[in-house]
């Protein structure tokens, strides 16, 4: 007992530590912060990731052992306490009670204990009714078996514990960034560095993020796609909170970010077009024909039906007009064979925008979906989603210990071993009631029950 | 009038209450007792009344959602927790100085909720991580348990400061209830709070484990959580098994208040997860 307070405090003290030092961070870091030696000397005990240190596992271990070794030497004891037939019942010990209500009855003996004995066994599990000298008494007694309530809760600690060891051994907790419209079929692992290959692949369509007008985050989404032998199995939108699980991987909401803008620009430019090669159409508004003419940025196009010259200045993620954002465009100059040059705008979600200019030739950009364009999401941002994935078959095991933890403390705390004792004894021509009970635990509501029942019992005799 | 001016009125009424308990006790004036106890009742009540608006408005906001996720709703629902409990043990003991140091403890929550500027009153919505149907059941068996724990405190206290007259010849601690009453009541004010805080680091957990993938990070706030929870099963283990009553039990219910108090406020102040508490 000594020692598992020892014990329990240690970890509780130790538990300090790592919350006051952050974990798991880069050494780097803890190097600038604690300077070489409290660094050599906190790596050395592992300080930095101390809920995992040898002697941080050793404290819980220890402290799990203790509680099975004192549970099980206390346990024989308690067994025998708990499966009796017969409970034992010894009067004096009742009658010792300073604790006593008492009442006095006209009725006979025989009357009192006609009415009391059912009375008492309807309220307790076990009564059974004893001679003796001047008279009865009635013994009864429940919750027995609650005794055994603080070993639930002892077997649920290693039950926890248990869990957590399935956990560590044959789970793994990894995490993963995939671009929209990327798939992986691999996490690298937290802490341990190294990649952990999966029975099949993640593919993620999209990612969206939305905010409040306050500009807190709203909601965090991802489409995903699970790939079996690159055919999708399993689809589903994750959000934080709700994961996806497939085959007893769990897949979290995590992080995000936005791909380096470069990057972005060259997979919506390129992915399209090879090359950064853009097709334009012209409209020639005189003879109605159309043309399509290929081009990069930046090389000057003679248009046909010698209407001028276009060249295309540069690509813009989010063009504004009017203040409206609509999307990604090409900037483009123009200049008409008689006529000064004018600024094009060419978004690419609206081929019909350059009509409303009313020039000679309408000009857009060839092979552009028209749908794909929402003003709450700039299709230029190229997401990529953070997932956490995980493997965890203890889960169920710690669950369980969850249950039982619960379960435990309700009977340890809220439930006792309740014994009651109602002596009567013949004093003169009447009879003298007297009521006497025992808790192992909560003693003050004992009291207040003897308190009840004395009263419960006498106004049972009163009328009749 | 909104809920957060409503929530501030409750504060001095609290604060009245808390005024009227001591000095009920101090000068030994029953009646004024009974009105504290009163004005308790009322202060309960706005609390109450309150949170419900804040509720409803938040939902008028479009972005309904219990009234338990940040600093500011959870000071005022812990007052309110508090006070339930406190007006069901004097109730039940018909004791009123045990107002005298429970009540001043909603008062403060209240006050500190209200006037610090640190804290934000707005009806704040839902970032991603506390959209949870655990949200309501993991607040509200945690602040049961805190609540559970202040109140044990503050018997606590009632019973060192009893301890300093042990003849019982000054007037002041007369009127507590006996060092038995005392020192059972705080056991079992521990024992609700135990329960209570097990069932939320346990809702935690799980949801910990449908929000960021694993039901324990030894994040600070978790492990702020299991060392209070240590301190009080050291408690336990030490009253049950030991016998252990009185003064070395006071002084624990002390210390576990003590970490109650750093789970709850302290561990704002260190890096982790759960920084949506904080302002």
């Amino acid at each position: 007992m000594k020692l598992t307070v020892v014990l329990l405090l240690s970890i509780a003290v130790t538990s300090i530590i790592g919350t006051v030092i952050p974990q798991n961070e880069n050494p780097a870091a803890y190097f600038r912060e604690y300077g070489e030696f409290f660094y050599q000397l906190f790596s050395m005990l592992g300080i930095f990731d101390m809920y995992h240190s040898w002697w941080f596992q050793l404290l819980i271990l220890c402290l799990t052992l203790n509680i099975v070794v004192c549970s099980i030497e206390r346990l024989s004891t308690t067994w025998k306490i708990v499966f009796v037939n017969n409970p034992p019942f010894n009067i004096s010990r009742f009658r010792k009670l300073s604790q006593k209500e008492s009442f006095n009855s006209g009725h006979k003996l025989e009357d009192l204990r006609n009415t009391y004995e059912p009375f008492i066994a309807r309220r307790f599990r076990y009564s059974r009714v004893e001679r003796t000298d001047q008279g009865f008494c009635i013994f009864a007694e429940k919750g027995r078996w609650t005794r055994l309530g603080v070993y639930a809760i002892h077997l649920s600690v290693v039950i926890l514990l248990i869990g957590g060891l399935i956990g560590s051994v044959f789970g793994f907790a990894g995490y993963v960034n995939i671009p929209e419209g990327e798939k992986v079929d691999t996490v690298r692992l937290r802490n341990v560095d190294t990649i952990e290959k999966l029975d099949f692949e993640i593919s993620c369509e999209d990612f969206d993020v939305s905010f409040y007008p306050n500009g807190a985050p709203k909601e965090y989404r991802s489409s995903l796609t699970i790939l079996e032998g690159g055919k999708p199995v399993y689809k589903k939108d994750i959000v934080v909170n709700d994961p996806l699980r497939y085959k007893g991987i769990n897949i979290f909401q995590s992080s995000y970010g936005q791909m380096p803008s470069d990057a972005a620009r060259k997979r919506k430019v390129q992915g399209k077009d090879t090359q950064n090669e853009i097709l334009l159409n012209f409209t020639s508004k005189k003879t109605g024909t159309a043309y399509q003419v290929k081009t990069v940025v930046g090389k000057p196009i003679d248009i046909p039906e010698q209407i001028g010259q276009f060249v295309i200045v540069a690509y813009k993620k989010s063009a504004l007009f009017g203040g409206q954002d609509i999307g990604e465009a090409y900037v483009g100059k123009l200049t008409p064979k008689d006529g000064n040059t004018v600024d094009i705008l060419l978004p690419l979600h609206f081929p019909q925008f350059d009509k409303m200019r009313k020039g000679a030739v309408v000009i857009s950009v060839a092979g552009q979906e028209t749908e794909t364009f929402r003003p709450d999401k700039k299709p230029d941002i190229w997401y990529y989603t953070g997932l956490q994935v995980t493997k965890d078959p203890g889960v169920w095991v710690v669950y369980t210990g969850f249950i039982v933890i619960i379960i435990g403390c309700y009977i340890t705390f809220f439930m006792s071993h309740q014994r009651l004792c109602v002596d009567v004894n013949k004093s003169g021509k009447n009879s003298k009631v007297i009521v006497t009970g025992t808790a192992n635990k909560n003693k003050l509501g004992m009291e207040n029950k003897i308190k009840r029942m004395a009263r419960q019992l006498e106004d049972l005799v009163k009328e009749g | 009038m909104d809920n957060t001016t409503i929530l501030s009125i409750v504060t001095f009424v609290y604060g009245l209450a808390a005024f009227l308990y001591v000095a009920s006790w101090v000068f030994k004036k029953p009646l004024v007792g009974k009105l504290a106890s009163w004005v308790a009742v009322t202060g309960f009540i706005g609390n109450s009344v309150g949170i419900i608006m804040r509720w409803v408005e938040s939902y008028r906001l479009g972005i309904g959602h219990a009234p338990l996720s940040n600093m500011y709703e959870s000071l005022i629902f812990f007052a309110w927790t508090l006070v339930l409990i406190y007006l069901i043990i004097e109730r039940k003991y018909k004791n009123l100085v045990i107002g005298a140091f429970a009540t001043p403890f909603a008062f403060l929550a209240m006050a500190y909720a209200s006037l610090s500027p640190n804290i934000s009153d707005r009806i704040q919505p839902l970032i991603p991580a506390l959209k949870s149907n655990w949200l309501i059941a993991h607040v509200i068996t945690c602040f049961f348990g805190y609540a559970a724990f202040a109140i044990a405190f503050g018997l606590s206290l009632m019973y060192l400061l009893k301890q300093k007259d042990p003849d019982n010849k000054s007037k002041l601690f007369s009127l507590f209830p006996n060092s038995f009453t005392l020192d059972e009541l705080t056991h079992q004010m521990v024992v609700f709070g135990y329960l209570f805080l097990s069932v939320g680091i346990i809702t935690g957990a799980v949801w910990a484990n449908s929000a960021w993938g694993s039901y324990w990070t030894w994040d600070p706030k978790e492990t702020w959580s299991l060392i209070t929870w240590f301190v009080y099963s050291t408690m336990l283990h030490a009253r049950m098994m030991r016998g252990w009553r009185g003064k070395r039990i006071a002084y624990l219910s002390v210390i576990g208040f003590t970490a109650v108090l750093f789970t709850y406020f302290g561990v704002n102040y260190l890096p982790g997860l759960h920084s949506y508490g904080g302002g």
